[in-house]
């Protein structure tokens, strides 16, 4: 092939022949980009071969007969300002020597900065993440600058080789698999074939016994709390027990557990529970509750309260937050974290925000001394929703 | 239930009387301070509140059983005279001064009932059980108040203030008659001793030691990643461009 040939072509005994001159004539058209000095498209090219030197040149025709003409250069090797271009240089030089020197430094610092105390660990922490941080900076900071000030900005397109194997090869392929097959007897031998395949079953299915590790099944555990009938509510901090005579001021809230459980976090994370105090007339009561029936939906159970004091359980009915901001004005209670809004009056129904069912009401009373106990498990699973919850 | 009724209704007369007659005493001994309070009150309440602190319907609550606590709360923090007419009142450089506000709570404790102001040894941290008072704060405040005291947002544009400028009266205060939003815990249910133990927590995180950098409200992970996440992008999209950017007219 000489300088003159139309660029690209492949020789006629190419193997993949068929699909050349399609590829190469496929409609394709390039933008101009800043590299195409003569206003028209750099002709297809294919690496690996020798440029395009007749439709590069100025001097046409001065090849024929005369020397042969100076290769011409697709990409400039030099800048088109090279004071500016030294410049940029230093500068990229600067990025790489910092780059090293705190490359160094991370090394120093590794091997000074002890880790024998939080303080020490914290300070190597800093260290070596900081400079290992500079040294990548600047190395992106130094190649940018190299590529963006020095390197042509030159947009080139490399066509790419079909990638279809040939019919030869595709046959001389199958003919090496199916050689190779039968020489290993896999088919032959079906007794081999098998208890290899048997030995490999164990471990395919060793994965589903790993899920016993994810622990028991919590079976009915979510169904139910510790409360029940005549266990008193403490208040949790103090740990005293609280009468309907001192949680008189209405606008009180506050948080209690049941007796005994108070220091069972197991137990706490489903039994937490607020009480409020209301001023007379401002609960709006729905049907007494039936022994095990449901509760009556949005509105409170007028038999499960104490002299206008309400329990609800603490634990948000969407994904299991202590619902505890509470508004006394206008007897909201807020959820922290998904801004579910509980409406206290009204059976904590949800009147804002993500939740779905109110927060559950635990009947109370008063014991002989006086002092609020439950006077009934929750009738319902409190917290966030869950698979089998009936 | 019956007997269960009349002790309760016994208990809390019990109650109101010996409110008020704590409350009252002092207030009679000094009916000048009373006298003080009403003109105060008069030139600076009673626009809103009513000339005899009776309440305007739809403008301002009534006053009227309200107590000392309430009106010396209100008013140190600066909360009242009301600024504005909006979802809730600021904190800001009070009104009127110490005393004036005690001669204006004295005349409202004048009128009859609700917690007096707590005396310097009611909100005395010294003895305070820091470790109990946590607990508490934790189960009943850190809700809205967030865990360090640093507040937090309620609905419709209502908000936990931040606990950094309380004083302990304020605090003992704030308890006890539950302004705006904020809950009441009277003294049976928190009893004095275990407010005090409140109090020493709420001052005592307050000195915890700042590991210093850009505090961001030290309210936690929310505001950190979101500076963090916001920032990030910023540089990652300013270093984007920077690195595609064409560079001007060089390798024409």
């Amino acid at each position: 092939m000489s300088d003159t040939n139309s660029p690209g072509l492949p020789g006629a005994g190419d193997p993949g022949d068929t699909s050349w001159p399609e590829y190469l004539t496929s409609g394709e058209s390039h933008g101009t980009g800043a590299g195409e000095t003569e206003g028209r498209a750099i002709p297809h090219r294919v690496i690996g071969t020798p440029p395009p030197g007749a439709s590069r040149t100025m001097l046409a025709g001065q090849g024929d007969g005369g020397a042969e003409p100076p290769a011409v250069r697709e990409l400039p090797a030099d800048s088109d300002n090279p004071a500016q271009a030294r410049k940029v240089e230093k500068v990229i030089a600067a990025c790489f020597v910092l780059a090293m020197l705190a490359g160094f430094g991370f090394l120093v610092a590794y091997s000074i900065i002890g880790v024998g105390s939080l303080t020490a660990v914290l300070h190597s922490n800093l260290a070596l993440g900081g400079l290992l941080s500079i040294v990548f900076l600047l190395l992106g900071i130094g190649a940018t600058l190299w590529v963006r000030h020095l390197m042509p900005d030159v947009e080139r397109t490399e066509q790419r080789h079909p990638m279809a194997s040939t019919p030869a090869e595709k046959a001389a392929f199958k003919e090496t698999f199916t050689e190779g097959a039968e020489a290993s007897q896999f088919v032959k031998r079906p007794i081999i074939r098998r208890t290899l395949i048997g030995a490999t079953i164990p471990l395919a299915i060793a994965p589903l016994f790993l899920l016993r590790d994810l622990g028991p099944l919590p079976g009915t555990t979510l169904d139910t709390t510790v409360w029940r009938k005549g266990l008193r509510l403490i208040v949790y901090g103090t740990g005293r027990p609280i009468t309907a005579a001192e949680f008189n001021s209405p606008g009180s809230i506050i948080s209690v557990g049941p007796e005994g459980y108070l220091d069972d976090d197991d137990a706490m994370a489903k039994a937490a529970v607020t009480i409020i105090k209301f001023r007379p007339g401002e609960l709006v009561f729905g049907p007494r509750s039936r022994p095990g029936g449901p509760s009556a939906p949005n509105l409170v159970v007028p038999n499960w309260t104490v002299d206008n004091i309400v329990a609800y359980s603490k634990i948000c009915t969407h994904l299991g937050c202590p619902a505890a901001l509470y508004e006394q004005t206008t007897h909201h209670i807020l959820c922290p974290c998904h801004q579910s809004t509980f409406d206290a009056t009204k059976g904590a129904q949800v009147i804002f925000g993500p939740a779905t069912r109110p927060l559950p009401q635990l009947p109370i009373g008063v014991d002989a001394q006086g002092y609020l106990i439950a006077t009934g498990p929750f009738n319902e699973p409190v917290g966030p929703s869950f698979w089998e919850r009936s | 239930m019956v007997a269960f009724v009349l002790v309760l209704i016994g208990m809390g007369y019990a109650v109101i009387t010996s409110g008020s007659a704590s409350a009252t005493s002092p207030a009679t001994a000094n009916s000048a301070l009373i006298a003080q309070g009403r003109n105060l009150f008069v030139e600076d309440c009673a626009s809103c509140h009513g000339l005899f602190a009776q309440g305007v319907s739809g403008q301002a609550p009534g006053l009227i059983g309200v107590g000392a606590a309430a009106v010396d709360f209100q008013v140190s923090t600066g909360r009242m005279p009301l600024a504005e007419d909006s979802a809730q009142a600021d904190r800001k450089p009070p009104h009127l001064s110490p005393a004036q506000t005690r001669a204006v709570a004295a005349y409202i404790q004048s009128l009859g009932g609700g917690p007096p102001i707590p005396s310097a040894a009611q909100v005395s941290t010294s003895g305070a059980t820091v470790g109990l008072g946590q607990q508490l704060f934790v189960a009943n405040c850190a809700a809205c108040h967030n865990f360090v005291g640093a507040g937090g947002a309620l609905t419709n544009g209502k908000y936990a203030p931040a606990l950094t400028q309380s004083t302990p009266t304020q605090i003992y205060e704030a308890m006890l008659t539950g302004p705006e939003a904020m809950p009441v815990f009277n003294d049976l249910t928190i009893t004095p001793q275990e407010k005090r133990d409140i109090i020493a927590y709420v001052t005592t995180v307050r000195a915890e030691p700042n590991p210093g950098g850009f505090s961001l409200g030290r309210v936690g992970p929310v505001t950190e990643g979101l500076v963090a996440f916001l920032g990030l992008l910023l540089f990652m999209v300013l270093a984007a461009l920077w690195i595609t950017a064409k560079h001007g007219k060089a390798h024409e």
